[in-house]
């Protein structure tokens, strides 16, 4: 399937949610579990993408410090909680990615 | 002047402080995509027909390790779901207009725009005109989202190649996530879903995405205290 049609299918998907109740409201209500479980969704889908990416190199792990990006993204995870600016994370990250390379 | 300028005028200047926040997360997007592989038309083309931040950052990662289309869907699905609960919300201030209204104003319902509205809506700003008022706010930020996106492609170009930019997409979920763990629930969800994607890695498909998330998410839900 091209790109193309993933992203209209995603794009239609996504319309399709946010127009699913403006359209049938009054006829359902979204269910409290539902509406209540819609918070984790973010942390979660993000987190199961991050991780392997660190710490996994072609499909197993690599968790010594010849891994740069794990401990790059170990220092973005610092400085994500103690800054909480995108911008200054993603500067630190990549900085601290770019500066194990050169030393190491 | 208007009523319904006046309202649209008021959408657009509410939703002004979020923009200065949207566009380098516009320009990020466009320069990763192009990174991960997709064409500038296509990085382009995401930013309208999908219109919505995370789930594109996302799609541009799952393209870029080959994941396979019907994965990605329901990634987007999943990431977007939040979308109804916005709906939901909005539905009875907006239950008396027509069709089309009704068809233009969820396009244009993202995190930024539900944000603004919401908070004028429930403040009880929602006879007369006030569906100009959801249109200025959306307009104001599906603008900056198109013209933020085409800056970071151009700016893409001009990158050397030997530069790490696919780094940037894990840092950039990384700023995403890590200010949004403020309680035990969130926490516990980011970690299992991470341990468990980790543990399932080797599934076919990339169907261990799916699992991961699903686990991250009923464990936050369990964890947390009912209301």
């Amino acid at each position: 399937m091209s790109i193309w049609l993933v992203m209209l299918a995603g794009g239609l998907l996504t319309f399709g949610m946010r127009y699913s109740l403006i359209f049938l409201f009054g006829r359902m209500r979204v269910p409290g579990l539902l509406q209540r479980s819609l918070r984790f969704v973010p942390p979660a889908v993000l987190s199961a993408i991050v991780l392997p990416d660190l710490l996994l190199h072609a499909g197993s792990p690599n968790l010594t410090f010849q891994n740069e990006r794990m401990l790059a993204g170990a220092i973005a995870i610092l400085a994500a909680w103690r800054t909480r600016n995108m911008l200054v994370t993603i500067a630190i990250g990549m900085a601290a990615l770019l500066l194990l390379r050169w030393v190491g | 002047m208007s009523v319904r300028r006046a309202e649209f005028l008021a959408g657009l200047r509410d939703e002004f402080p979020l923009l200065v926040g949207v566009f380098p997360f516009g320009m990020i997007y466009g320069l990763l995509a192009l990174q991960a592989g997709l064409s500038p038309a296509a990085a382009q083309g995401m930013s309208s027909i999908v219109f919505a931040g995370s789930a594109q950052f996302i799609t541009a990662q799952l393209v870029h390790e080959a994941a396979p289309s019907l994965v990605i869907i329901l990634t987007i699905g999943i990431v977007n779901l939040r979308h109804m609960l916005y709906s939901a919300s909005l539905a009875p201030h907006l239950r008396e207009l027509p069709t089309k209204w009704k068809v233009l104003l969820s396009y244009l319902l993202t995190d930024e725009a539900y944000a603004v509205v919401v908070t004028r809506y429930e403040g009880g700003g929602t006879r007369g005109a006030a569906q100009w008022y959801f249109l200025g706010a959306g307009l104001a930020l599906w603008t900056t989202w198109q013209i933020s996106t085409a800056a970071g492609i151009l700016l893409g170009a001009s990158v050397p190649a030997d530069w790490p930019l696919d780094f940037a997409l894990p840092v950039t979920f990384i700023a995403i996530v890590v200010p949004a763990l403020r309680d035990r629930p969130a926490l516990a969800a980011s970690l299992s879903a991470g341990i468990v994607a980790l543990l399932v890695f080797g599934l076919p498909f990339k169907l261990g995405l799916i699992a991961a998330a699903l686990v991250g998410i009923a464990v936050g839900t369990l964890l947390e205290k009912r209301p």
